[in-house]
């Protein structure tokens, strides 16, 4: 039997170093995956979002109305963005995913109020994601008669009188079972379109030129049009693919309902699977292997999973965070895929998501074929 | 005479701040075999993929089948077939699917017979729908030939082609590019072996991106002015070095166990070696100065420019 050599052992340990050294991209993902985890599971989640955008719908503007406001303000959770004066307009704000909530304060609710006729006060809840608006609805319960103590009139302040003076209402829209099941399967969607899409056609096109087959490929005249395209197609397909069972499992398993049109919802996801190939292209110029591609991958998909508000609510990061955030395309998709399944939203409701994730193909493009010139040459 | 093959002049490439091909001129003519050698690192891979439209060139000028270096190189790639140093096809692809996408790449008409034809013609037919990764390195080297000769280009470059073959195989191999060569397809390819350099009918000698010599071997080895000894006994120690210190000895190279004495002082290096021969009782005796020497000679005075 051989003895161990301390000499040997060192060796390997030494080379070991020396080429982990010169691989930059992985040294760097050593160095970066554990620093981008920090900051996002350390500083960017949040499960207990704060300041939650709300809109008032304001039939009667008396003191107990703003008194009521004022409160809600106060408690933290919710940050009144505007005030509007049609239910139209307040589930259009809603649908859009613009506002978490809307307050309506019915005609006369401040006399009934004092009439002792517990007038109805009615908030709205986008629901889709449960856990977002779960916090804010459990502070509103506990939003009692103090709010309104110092404007009541006398009779109504002794220990004797009805505690409830208002007839709370909360709604939870777009999902009243409160089920998980409706955020996250949709959710996934964009979330296995990311992972695939990016990581197959980076392996794909850092494939063919690991295996030295890519220069084959150039000395046919073949276009690099012809190539990237021709490689990228048969993704598309399989996104397609991908797309088609999520949804028949989120039809027949889940119980999702599909309440927008489907043909809309492909639409949605070829531009998504767009997004996602341009990505797994530039990555593939740029990285040298098939194992850089992937770390590539990786470090895209760490931040899309966390920062996109599949796994914790968006509106629960820090500013920063939610501007990441929206710089990804899985950020937009998610609200439009929730939009259509859930809410029915349709085409006129979407461009505000759909222009960000244009301009990510835009911008990933135009710095893919910059480092694809270079590869050729 | 017929328009050249290939015919260009002053052709520059850089990667990065390393100037890998310098101002190369090259003429070669239809159906004529053109060997490259060179030193690894000399240029030879560059040039040749510059010709071929697969790298533009910096700078330069010429023409390659008559199509233009510069701005033709789509053009120039359908009527060329490139073959390259390591083996390119897919390996996950069975050898049908191989030739048959090559085929599909070039666009051609007939496209399943060509590809049958071309597995007859390797006697590959039994085998079709083997895994091209699953053959051994000569039987992928004459695949990687068969699919670049399946468009029908009329000229054919093949870089370092018989790297890593049995001579046997390498042997067939030659004899099949001297069958092209009749059918007046030019064929320009870049080697290490002093046997295939012999097969070809001129040659050039690149180092740091510079062509030192070309012509036919017989012209190259006359350029270099040598005189050429052969002694016996070459294999004894310290003997080539000893040989190396004497007056008028530019090189010693051996082949075997006889070494090649060369110097291009004739009447220095006869006194030279008489001496030294009488004094180890040696028989030298003067013989014509091999392509190898000629090369070595070559690659003993070329400047390094970079240096």
């Amino acid at each position: 039997m051989n003895g161990f050599s301390l000499s040997r052992w060192l060796g390997i340990i030494v080379k070991e170093f020396i080429q982990l050294r010169r691989d930059r991209l992985t040294f760097g993902m050593i160095i970066g995956i554990p620093l981008l985890q920090l900051m996002l599971f350390g500083f960017a989640i949040n499960t207990d979002p704060k300041h939650l955008p709300t809109a008032v719908v304001m039939h009667d503007t008396g003191p107990f109305s703003r008194a009521w406001v004022a409160a809600m303000e106060n408690s933290d959770y919710f940050r009144i963005v505007g005030s509007v004066r049609a239910d139209a307009e307040a589930t259009e704000l809603l649908a859009r995913g613009a506002v978490q909530f809307v307050v309506t304060f019915p005609r006369d609710f401040n006399r009934d109020l004092v009439r002792g006729l517990k007038p109805q006060l009615l908030v709205e809840a986008d629901a889709t994601d449960p856990v977002a608006a779960g916090g804010a609805i459990s502070v509103l319960n506990k939003l009692g008669r103090s709010v309104f103590a110092p404007d009541l009139p006398g009779a109504m302040r002794t220990p004797g009188a009805d505690p409830q003076l208002i007839d709370l209402r909360v709604h939870r829209r777009y999902n009243p079972e409160n089920r998980t099941a409706y955020n996250i399967v949709p959710g996934l969607l964009g979330v296995i379109l990311t992972m695939t899409m990016v990581l197959m056609t980076g392996l794909a096109m850092t494939r063919e030129r690991e295996r030295g087959t890519f220069e084959n490929l150039l000395s046919t005249p073949a276009t690099a049009f012809e190539v990237m395209t021709g490689k990228i197609v048969p993704y598309i397909l399989i996104g397609l693919i991908q797309v088609t069972l999520v949804l028949l499992a989120a039809r027949w398993i889940f119980e999702v309902p599909m309440l927008g049109s489907l043909w809309l919802l492909y639409a949605l996801v070829l531009l998504f699977i767009c997004a996602n190939l341009t990505l797994g292209i530039t990555f593939s110029s740029i990285a040298r292997n098939q194992l850089q591609a992937m770390q590539l991958t990786f470090f895209f998909f760490l931040p899309s999973i966390l920062l996109s508000g599949f796994m914790f609510p968006f509106r629960g990061m820090p500013e920063w965070a939610q501007a990441i955030g929206n710089l990804l395309p899985l950020t937009h998709f998610l609200i439009m895929v929730r939009g259509v399944m859930l809410k029915g939203v349709g085409l006129d409701m979407l461009w505000g998501q759909i222009w960000p994730i244009g301009a990510f193909i835009l911008a990933v493009l135009a710095v893919g074929i910059k480092t694809f010139r270079r590869t050729m040459d | 005479m017929a328009e050249l093959a290939i015919d260009v002049r002053g052709l520059n490439k850089h990667f990065g701040t390393h100037h890998v091909v310098r101002d190369l001129a090259l003429q070669v003519r239809p159906g004529e075999i053109f060997g490259f050698l060179g030193p690894n690192g000399s240029g030879k891979t560059t040039s040749i993929r510059m010709i071929c439209g697969l790298l533009t060139p910096d700078s330069g000028e010429g023409t390659c089948l008559g199509l233009d270096v510069m701005r033709q190189s789509r053009e120039i790639k359908r009527q060329v077939g490139y073959m390259t140093q390591r083996f390119s096809l897919w390996e996950d692809l069975t050898i049908a699917e191989n030739l048959d996408f090559v085929a599909r790449m070039f666009g051609m008409r007939g496209r399943r017979e060509a590809v049958t034809r071309a597995l007859a013609d390797l006697g590959l037919e039994g085998r079709r729908d083997q895994l091209a990764g699953t053959l051994s390195g000569g039987w992928k080297q004459r695949l990687a030939l068969a699919a670049c000769l399946l468009h029908e280009p009329r000229l054919l470059l093949l870089d370092e082609p018989t790297a890593g073959v049995d001579p046997k195989a390498r042997r067939d191999f030659w004899e099949e590019i001297h069958r092209l060569s009749a059918d007046g397809i030019t064929v320009l390819v870049s080697t290490h072996y002093m046997d295939e350099a012999e097969r070809c009918h001129r040659l050039a000698y690149l180092a740091y991106g510079q062509m030192l010599a070309s012509g036919t071997g017989d012209e190259i080895i006359a350029g270099q002015h040598l005189h050429t000894w052969a002694i016996d006994g070459g294999d004894a120690p310290g003997l080539a070095d000893a040989l190396r210190a004497l007056d008028g000895v530019d090189q010693v190279a051996s082949f075997g166990a006889r070494l090649h004495v060369s110097g291009q002082d004739a009447d220095g290096l006869a006194a030279g070696l008489k001496d030294f021969c009488a004094k180890r009782e040696l028989d030298a005796e003067p013989v014509e100065p091999s392509l190898e020497d000629a090369f070595i000679h070559l690659m003993r005075d070329a400047p390094d420019p970079d240096a």
